[in-house]
């Protein structure tokens, strides 16, 4: 077990360095980082002296060492237009995205699991039809055309609810809807097909043989073990959206992560930048982990392969 | 006569091959697609505009259902003039492809690193495998918007990324079958007949494989037409001002409660070449490899 764990986290380590070496090698490939600094006269020696201080006289593979070596210490550099700390700059959007993403994922939730459950127990029902299309539908709309649609039916035409920013409860419905639909419709299609396999087993069949009653036999004999599936991928999900409100944000003008990282691009700040990767990656491997972790606790046949 | 007679009851009792095959197929979404394919092929033809012609006298014009519409742009005009039909229509190029390409890159990289893993097994399989984690948990929007700001918007900088995204699915789908594949007799026999491992690659496991790979390449292409579209949306994806479906949707972003249609449109466009490709997709899938339908 723990030559498992010891295993596993030193992937997850080499693939964090992976994806940030490729920014910050991208990053460099662009140029000199005190081009996008300068401003007015400088001399000779000042622009010596400040490659000295950046470092910028090693090695450029020592330099993403010394990078990285300061990332783990939580210092990502400073920001070149916001003028402070990158990490701070990150820390202040982290809890607005954390939010978007955990009440999108509660609803995707919320909505897949009762929806997948009905559409497997009357099948060729209204229900059934209706899930399977609500499943369709949200694996092929193109989230930032559904949010721009959202907005003007809701925000422009109806003028029901607010098109962005964070606020009250009523700014979270359409960014969450955005952004859960997708994962709600794979959470319907696992879902709807894990319960019918479960259904045709024999320990629900006994359920209903000895007599519980219909309600009882789905939704607490055959819902609960068909539950596995869709949490086995809760936590990717979960990992996916942090990495996902970069659209919804977008759209949406909500000032979490992924529109710090949309800016920061467009302002070339790759302090901040490449801290977001970092960041966002980070979080994505270790929800990873910890499933793998989980999952190899509680089933020994993946410890051993 | 009376062998007539025997070959239509041989007919009625048992439905031929191809009737069989074609039974359930999919007519809508073949319909779309062969809609789309013709659109990207006739492009020139079939537009009543010219895609990237601007005509400020014209910004913003209305469908031909709306009141007020000369009926010149079908499906109105955008910020610039510019007929969103049009344009549409070109973004079927553009779309197409963009996929193909990343595709195909996708299953040559994708398809060849699956194969070794599964033949070679050990430290290879291990390696290429901990890459295909890697590649997961890379987070390709921020890596597209980066390389952007470096190399400024281009197509092919565009394909490198969407076949760095995608060859990973393909890679492990096809070590699992080839790990089946290498086990069977035939295989065995080949070694012994002393065949080289590129020719038992290249005669004995691909053509086992390539079913897989076909059915995952169908169920990815949209995938990867969304993607292409999320980038462009965000400028990250086809320089203007080529006409491409993402960017048309968010040229329409700002005009939306006045001119709705500039985003509207584009965005169903997206949407149903996706629907018809994912069920495409699947109905490949159940028909030629039953077994993916727990995996994928």
């Amino acid at each position: 077990m723990l030559l498992f764990i010891a295993r596993r986290g030193l992937y997850t380590i080499f693939s964090l360095i992976a994806a940030t070496a490729i920014v910050f090698f991208l990053s460099r490939a662009q140029g000199d980082p005190r081009n996008v600094l300068i401003t007015g006269y400088f001399s000779q020696e000042i622009w010596d002296a400040w490659g000295v201080e950046m470092g910028l006289n090693k090695p450029l593979i020592v330099q993403y060492l010394i990078w990285l070596k300061n990332a783990l210490l939580g210092d990502f550099g400073t920001s070149i237009n916001a003028a402070r700390p990158a990490w701070d700059l990150i820390q202040d959007r982290i809890p607005a995205t954390l939010q978007l993403a955990g009440v999108s994922w509660a609803l995707s939730f919320l909505v897949g699991i009762p929806l997948g459950v009905v559409s497997a127990v009357n099948r060729a029902s209204f229900w059934d039809y209706f899930a399977r299309i609500f499943a369709l539908v949200g694996q092929a709309l193109p989230p930032f055309w559904l949010g721009l649609m959202l907005i003007l039916l809701f925000s422009v035409q109806l003028d029901l609810l607010p098109a962005g920013t964070r606020g009250g409860p009523a700014n979270y419905v359409l960014p969450c809807i955005t952004l859960a639909w997708t994962a709600a419709s794979g959470n319907v299609r696992l879902m709807r097909s894990s319960m019918l396999e479960v259904l045709d087993s024999e320990f629900v069949k006994l359920a209903k043989v000895k007599g519980a009653a219909h309600n009882r036999v789905v939704w607490k004999h055959a819902a609960r073990n068909a539950m596995i599936a869709p949490l086995t991928y809760s936590g990717l999900i979960l990992a996916a959206f942090m990495a996902g409100t970069v659209v919804t944000e977008t759209v949406f003008a909500w000032p979490g992560i992924g529109r710090l990282a949309v800016d920061s691009v467009m302002q070339t700040d790759f302090p901040v930048m490449t801290g977001v990767v970092l960041v966002l990656t980070a979080i994505y491997l270790l929800v990873a982990l910890a499933i793998d972790i989980l999952y190899a606790f509680v089933d020994p046949r993946i410890r051993i392969s | 006569m009376s062998t007539n007679y025997e070959l239509i009851a041989d007919l009625e009792r048992e439905p031929s091959f191809l009737a069989k095959t074609f039974r359930d197929l999919p007519v809508v979404p073949i319909v779309i697609l062969s809609v789309i394919i013709f659109a990207a092929i006739f492009a020139p033809l079939l537009s009543p505009h010219d895609p990237e012609y601007a005509s400020l006298a014209d910004r913003n014009a209305e469908p031909f259902w709306v009141s007020g519409s000369t009926g010149e742009f079908p499906l109105g005009a955008d910020a610039l003039g510019r007929d969103v039909l049009s344009r549409i229509i070109y973004g079927t190029r553009i779309s197409l492809l963009v996929s193909f390409v990343a595709i195909v890159t996708g299953v040559a990289i994708g398809g060849v690193l699956g194969m070794v893993a599964g033949y070679v097994g050990s430290h290879t399989d291990e390696f290429i495998m901990r890459l295909c984690d890697i590649s997961l948990a890379i987070p390709y929007i921020l890596i597209a918007l980066v390389a952007v700001i470096i190399f400024g918007q281009s197509v092919p900088v565009l394909l490198a990324i969407l076949a760095f995204s995608t060859w990973s699915a393909f890679a492990r789908q096809v070590r699992a079958e080839t790990l089946v594949l290498k086990q069977l007799d035939y295989v065995s026999l080949a070694k012994v007949a002393g065949c080289s491992h590129f020719r038992i690659l290249a005669k004995h496991i691909l053509p086992g494989v390539v079913n897989t790979i076909v059915v995952i390449a169908t169920l990815r292409v949209g995938a990867v037409i969304m993607f292409e579209a999320i980038l462009s949306y965000l400028g990250a994806g086809i320089p203007p001002p080529t006409p491409s479906w993402g960017s048309m949707v968010s040229d329409g972003r700002d005009y939306l409660p006045t001119a709705w249609w500039i985003a509207f449109f584009p965005g169903v466009a997206i949407f149903l070449t996706v629907t018809a490709l994912n069920f495409m997709g699947d109905w490949l899938r159940d028909k030629l490899d039953p077994r993916l339908r727990q995996s994928v």
